[in-house]
């Protein structure tokens, strides 16, 4: 398949960047952070993405979607990236999605996607139990009780957590941490008697929530998938919501980029246009050549997932991977060469690197993917 | 079944007939590559077969017109055959400058009486070609070269040094730029020339290299004689053509970058070389910094695809050739640094069957060129912050 968007997908992208740079800008995400809203986005502009049909991207037709695609649906999040936009897209639209379509009973598709679809659900992903993402480490118990199953636990850095309608959450009914077997996943609501939300405002100024379930029961069918299997269905999830965030941290990096291109243009010193320093022309180039490189292990990622070819989790993670350097270089990048300015808080190319650091380290920075990725080609 | 089926079926029903066994496995450090030309000595009967075949087919250059000798193909089925190719892990039947880089030169810019005389022979792999550019003084800052031709009426007299001429005593005409107009700005009088290195006067002297081989030349031109009809495109209208060019030449030595099919990954070398403990290689910081390259190396082997696919579509922004020649080959030396590092104490013998003759070691020593040939990388750079970013 042609590594290039195709015209429907290009499309997406323009009317994504369109309505985001003149509902979502950055503005909108200060605003938020200084109004100190519980909910970390705005439910209007959810709303309206939405009615626009972003929510039902990735859902089959036959449940009510529009089945479009992670390329389709990664032009929005990758212009949201640029804009900083805060929304439920990853968690809902896209884990939510991604996990009830590969594990979901035919009840649960059929109730649950089309209500995502249709804005009135939203889903939180409840996987880390520690400080880094480790999801086969797993530990957090799922004990049988009569026809149902009795959880304890706490998870962390859960995107969304604290406003999310549902939660999704990885156990382990069977086996020790480390093993691939003897995890299941749970559809468990927010309010259900036990769960208890502590909400973390992050530095990009977003929701999370560590979440602590003290003997939460729940009944057979809310399971998601079968026993002791879940570990497939989560890794399909991983990958795709790794992919995307390969997009948004792409969005980001396109950004700094650009807004500090036009700085060099612009600001003046030793009576000359810094942009004609060759010491800083230099590290550009290499800086624009990085984002070419990100460019193309994002869209191949995307085009594998829909194709649903085997390379979906090397190419996932060579994709996180790459983008969690480059969106790392970009956004320093941007700062040092704004100068003082680029310190500032009034000054928006500050907000690019907060948002980012929360990108990279969801579901696996750096380290994490280069260590899977090594392991995935056999060493 | 489509167009693109039926070619695919009929390419490799072709090569399966037509491409001998030996030639179906990978080039190793340029041993068993084919050059071609009147000097040539074929390493095996297989060799020959397979240059001329291939040649016969046109499919040395397969995106050539056919008129010259070409395969003609599109870039829809040059990809499938490329795909083909690497399928049964044919090797290349043909290296050459001539379709590398003066051959998309002439398709260009040349007269039909220069594509009619030139473009057959290098499909064929019949004349061999090198390039005169650099000079003594004239390397980064290309445009300040000195050698020159003066023109006799009906012919040229060229005097002058080039150095760094790859190939230059092996070669069998050379594609060479002069200054024409001796009063012109810089760029504006110099043309681009060719002549037989044959020719009285022309005498490559070989420079050894520090991996030890001497692949390439200081060419001296006394008093050598070029015919008018051998300027490409205009006289004193060279420099366009030589830009051109050069940009072919990038593509080509930033592809270096990529590691062709089949051969093995680092990270199954090293596992034999270090082995490995629960499926993780035993030394762990070789083996994140073999992981961080194999992530480069599919970002960059990705990239270099969609440059291609964007061309197709008639997307992207064209001038990408600095940016893949920077990128590949800055790649393509970390490549060999890990190589090392992998091979350990054993790839340090410069002789001998231990080590191959020395073969990563002296291939490692021969990268560092691939950041200076062809523009250097701060020259890309310096092209990508101009002509992309318009930082001036
Ligand atoms: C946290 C903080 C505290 C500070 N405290 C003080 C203080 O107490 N008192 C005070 O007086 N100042 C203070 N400063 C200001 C500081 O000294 C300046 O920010 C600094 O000198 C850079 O100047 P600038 O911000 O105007 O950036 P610019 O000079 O506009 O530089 C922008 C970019 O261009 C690059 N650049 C500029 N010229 C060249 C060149 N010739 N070649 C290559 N690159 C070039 C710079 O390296 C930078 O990356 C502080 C700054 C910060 C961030
Ligand atoms: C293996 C090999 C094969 C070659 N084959 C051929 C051949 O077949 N035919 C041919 O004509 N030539 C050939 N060359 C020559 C090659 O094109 C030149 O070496 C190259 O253009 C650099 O020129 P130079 O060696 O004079 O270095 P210089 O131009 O002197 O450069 C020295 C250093 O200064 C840097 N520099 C120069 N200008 C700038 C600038 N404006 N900004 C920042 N940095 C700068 C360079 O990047 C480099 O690091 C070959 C070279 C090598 C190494």
């Amino acid at each position: 398949m042609a590594l290039v968007l195709n015209e429907e997908q290009q499309m997406l992208k323009e009317s994504a960047q369109g309505f985001l740079s003149e509902h979502a800008p950055v503005s909108e995400l200060r605003a938020q952070r200084d109004a100190g809203s519980d909910r970390g986005y705005s439910s209007t502009l959810w709303s309206q993405m939405v009615n626009m049909g972003w929510a039902a991207i990735l859902v089959p037709e036959e449940y009510g979607g529009l089945a479009f695609g992670h390329v389709g649906m990664a032009q929005i999040v990758e212009q949201s990236g640029r804009t900083l936009t805060a929304s439920p897209l990853l968690s809902t639209a896209i884990l939510g999605v991604t996990a009830i379509n590969f594990a979901g009973s035919e009840d649960q598709k059929t109730e649950l996607l089309g209500a995502i679809a249709g804005g009135e659900l939203t889903i939180a992903l409840a996987v880390d139990e520690k400080i880094h993402h480790d999801p086969m480490q797993t530990a957090m118990p799922a004990v049988a009780k009569g026809d149902g199953y009795v959880l304890n636990g706490e998870k962390r850095f859960v995107v969304d957590g604290s406003t999310a309608d549902k939660l999704i959450v990885a156990t382990r009914t069977a086996g020790s941490p480390g093993d691939m077997k003897g995890i299941s996943l749970f559809l468990v609501d927010r309010t259900a008697s036990g769960v208890s939300v502590q909400r973390t405002e992050m530095l990009d100024g977003r929701n999370a929530a560590i979440i602590t379930f003290t003997d939460v029961e729940v009944t057979a069918d809310a399971m998601l998938g079968e026993q002791d299997r879940g570990f497939r269905a989560l890794s399909a999830t991983l990958d795709a919501g790794n992919a995307h965030l390969a997009a948004e941290l792409l969005g980001i990096a396109q950004e700094s980029f650009d807004r500090t291109l036009q700085y060099m243009k612009e600001r003046k010193q030793f009576g000359a246009l810094i942009g004609s320093f060759q010491a800083l022309q230099h590290r550009t180039a290499h800086w624009w050549s990085e984002i070419e490189m990100c460019k193309s292990v994002v869209l191949k990622v995307l085009q594998s997932l829909d194709e649903e070819d085997l390379k979906g989790p090397a190419l996932a993670s060579i994709a996180k991977a790459k983008l969690c350097e480059v969106a790392e270089l970009s956004t320093n990048e941007a700062i040092q060469l704004h100068g003082g300015i680029g310190m500032t808080d009034e000054y928006e190319i500050g907000f690019f690197i907060k948002r980012a650091r929360p990108a990279q380290m969801l579901f696996g920075d750096y380290n994490y993917h280069a260590n899977r990725f090594a392991l995935i080609s056999g060493y | 079944m489509s167009d693109l089926h039926v070619f695919r079926q009929e390419s490799r029903d072709w090569l399966e007939e037509n491409c001998p066994q030996s030639m179906r496995s990978p080039v190793i450090a340029g041993e068993g590559a084919c050059w071609g030309g009147r000097n040539w000595t074929f390493a095996s009967e297989d060799q020959k077969l397979w240059m001329e075949r291939m040649g016969a087919k046109g499919w040395t250059a397969p995106d050539w017109p056919t008129e010259y000798g070409g395969g003609g193909l599109d870039k829809a089925q040059h990809k499938i055959l490329k795909e083909e190719m690497a399928r049964i892990r044919a090797r290349s039947p043909l290296d050459s400058f001539g379709i590398w880089m003066i051959g998309p030169a002439l398709l260009k810019f040349g007269s039909e009486a220069l594509k009619q005389q030139h473009l057959p022979a290098i499909i064929r792999g019949e004349i061999r070609w090198c390039q005169g550019y650099s000079e003594p003084n004239a390397g980064s800052d290309l445009a300040g070269l000195q050698s020159k031709a003066v023109d006799m009426g009906d012919h040229f007299i060229a005097n002058g040094q080039k150095v760094w001429t790859s190939y230059g005593d092996k070669a069998d005409w050379m594609f060479c730029l002069l200054r024409t107009d001796p009063d012109a700005k810089k760029q504006m009088g110099i043309s681009l020339v060719l002549f037989d290195m044959e020719t009285p006067g022309v005498t490559p002297k070989p420079i050894k290299l520090i991996s030890g081989s001497s692949p390439f030349c200081e060419t001296f031109l006394d008093d050598v004689r070029v015919e008018k009809d051998q300027v490409v495109g205009e006289v004193n209208q060279g420099w366009t053509i030589a830009k051109y060019l050069l940009t072919h030449e990038r593509e080509m030595i930033g592809g270096m970058g990529l590691t062709g099919a089949g051969s093995k990954t680092l990270g199954a070398i090293a596992a034999k070389t270090v082995g490995t403990t629960d499926g993780r290689l035993n030394d762990l910081f070789m083996r994140t910094d073999i992981a961080r390259w194999e992530i480069d190396a599919a970002a960059f082997a990705f990239t270099a695809e969609r440059v291609t696919d964007e061309a197709k579509a008639g997307q992207g922004i064209g001038a990408t050739s600095a940016m893949l020649k920077y990128y590949g080959t800055e790649l393509n030396k970390r490549r060999f640094e890990t190589m090392l590092k992998i091979g350990g104490s054993d790839d340090l013998i410069w002789d001998g069957d231990i080590s191959n003759n020395g073969w990563t070691a002296r291939t490692l020593l021969r990268t560092k060129g691939n950041s200076i040939e062809g523009g250097t990388s701060e020259v890309q750079l310096n092209i990508i912050a101009k002509n992309i970013l318009g930082l001036g």
